[in-house]
């Protein structure tokens, strides 16, 4: 596959906080490529560096061959960025907003109007409400429109599911899956885990660094352990019983359930439900299950820290 | 059961011919950790608004610690504490000075705030950060922070909106034994959120869909009663705007 995107080494600091270090990866053309981690992780620093809006002190990137550096110029013109923070004008119309951003990359709406057309149609009803008055799946439905308007061959998207509901974040990412489709290359960032399985591979973020880069599935065969899910009609009194066993290697709630591993080299799902039987608990059950992304990043987030954390 | 600390009655809120809150009827007990759920503008806001004071009603009634929310707004506004997650700390204050901003805010006495201050920063282990400003501290301290100064003045009820966005996996679960922990002391808690998986951690949920309550039950419950593996399925299946009749 021909890369669309090429990290190599990229640092940033900014006073006494490394935002980013030593970042590398690649990504291809076509691909739809996540960042995940939290708030503080590094994502909108990184994404800003390849936009070309902000310079990176250590390092290089190269989008579509190009130095992000020396050909800035050009690659705005190829790229699509939207930003976390909402960044329309709040004052001018839908319409306006849409057709002020075609105008700026010497465009029109017209022009590009089919690739945008699926999106565009559900705002079209209220094309002449002020961008500011719009509800927040709204709003981003017109930043994702005003991204596309010059057809870019790159798409940047800054957590545009933050603080959405379930619903619209559903219907944003098959939003995405159909421009992938389309063969866009789409990089994205989201502190959400169970967005990761929608991209093609995934980079967890944490404190400036990459912690691990791979496909949904590959990177959740990193996860150390055997997983046990447990459950039992206490929840409260599970959790706080399993965290003081000396044999608890990590416990989490998870939903209704919690995710245990143990640091005996092979203790059985039936010695464990008969271990919590004899304290008491009812309506348990213990089965070992598959890791999943977030089971993977709290991991890897932990192997990173140590000891650090009590 | 114990006293209920919120008890909303056909609770409205109308702005124009948009009926945003539509006859709400909830009851909350003392202790009892009640997730808030909806798709974007289904109302959570507005709900809350009024829930807390800031916002009047156009008809229903409702009574918030003990207060009408007509001629007791002052009392509730006593009463409650709130923390979000776009709204919490200032930034460039101290961890000390954000202490005793919120805490004078909520009208405790000069003695009062010292006493506080000092239990706080020996709890939560934050002495020695106690004069440096908050922008540098990280996320899961700020959120201990932000949560302990929004229940400082020992309040009925705490209304959490969106606590742990952007929050990365085990600093959200953190929080949640936060709130496990100040339920257990009998601190009733209001909490939205739009990870699934906190849903299931709430005693009882309801989920709005324009304006009307969809929904109202104990997670398993309505896991049952939608037939549904988790609690993302049931809110898929009750939430998608304009599905309900």
């Amino acid at each position: 596959m021909k890369e669309a995107l090429l990290v190599a080494g990229v640092g940033k600091r900014f006073g006494k906080v490394q935002a980013l270090r030593e970042i590398n990866f690649a990504v291809g053309e076509g691909e739809l490529f996540g960042l995940i981690g939290a708030d503080g992780a590094g994502k909108t620093t990184l994404i800003r560096i390849l936009v070309t809006l902000l310079l990176a002190d250590e390092g290089r990137s190269e989008l579509l061959g190009l130095d992000v550096v020396g050909s800035y110029r050009e690659l705005r013109q190829r790229i699509g960025y939207m930003p976390g923070k909402f960044s329309l004008y709040p004052d001018l119309s839908v319409e306006e907003n849409l057709r002020f951003f075609a105008s700026v990359f010497g465009t029109t709406v017209e022009k590009n109007y089919e690739l945008i057309r699926e999106i565009y149609s559900q705002l079209e009803p209220f094309k002449t409400r002020r961008a500011g008055k719009l509800s927040g799946g709204m709003k981003q439905k017109l930043a994702l429109s005003c991204a596309l308007v010059h057809r870019p061959e790159v798409l940047f998207l800054d957590e545009p599911t933050t603080g959405v509901d379930a619903v619209s974040r559903q219907e944003f990412w098959q939003m995405l899956g159909r421009l992938r489709e389309q063969g866009m290359t789409i990089l994205v960032s989201t502190p959400y885990m169970d967005e990761a399985v929608l991209c093609d591979r995934i980079a967890f973020m944490q404190e400036g660094r990459i912690l691990a880069i791979d496909t949904p599935a590959g990177i959740t065969t990193l996860f150390p352990k055997p997983l046990f899910a447990i459950r039992a009609s206490e929840t409260g009194r599970l959790l706080s019983v399993l965290r003081s066993s000396s044999h608890a290697a990590s416990v989490y709630a998870f939903g209704s359930a919690l995710h245990y591993t143990d640091n005996r080299p092979s203790v059985s799902a039936d010695e464990l439900l008969a271990s919590l039987h004899a304290q008491g608990f009812s309506e348990l059950s213990v089965s070992v299950i598959q890791p999943g992304i977030e089971d993977t990043f709290i991991a890897l987030m932990e192997e990173k820290q140590g000891a650090a954390h009590e | 059961m114990s006293e209920l600390v919120i008890h909303t009655d056909k609770l409205t809120k109308r702005f124009g011919d948009f009926v945003a809150v539509d006859a709400l009827s909830l009851s909350i007990s003392g202790g009892e950790i009640f997730g808030f759920l909806g798709a974007n503008g289904a109302g959570k806001t507005t709900a809350i608004r009024m829930l807390t004071a800031l916002l009047a009603p156009t008809s229903g009634s409702a009574t918030v610690a003990g207060f009408d929310l007509y001629t007791g707004s002052e009392g509730i506004k006593r009463n409650i504490g709130y923390m979000s997650q776009r709204f919490s700390l200032y930034d460039d204050l101290t961890v000390r000075e954000n202490i005793r901003f919120f805490a004078g805010i909520y009208g405790l006495t000069t003695q009062a705030i010292k006493e506080k201050s000092r239990q706080l920063l020996e709890t939560l282990k934050l002495v020695e950060v106690a004069d440096v400003r908050l922008a540098s501290l990280p996320l899961g301290w700020k959120q201990k922070l932000a949560f302990s100064v929004a229940i400082l003045h020992e309040p009925k009820i705490v209304f959490l909106d969106e606590p742990t966005g952007g929050v990365d996996p085990v600093t959200r679960r953190r929080f949640w034994d936060m709130i496990y922990e100040a339920s257990g002391r009998g601190l009733t808690i209001f909490v939205t959120t739009h990870y699934m998986d906190e849903a299931e951690y709430c005693d009882r949920l309801c989920i709005m869909v324009d304006g009307r309550v969809a929904a109202l039950n104990r997670p398993e419950a309505m896991k049952q009663h939608f037939s549904a593996e988790s609690m993302n399925d049931v809110f898929i299946q009750l939430a998608r705007p304009g599905r309900m009749e």
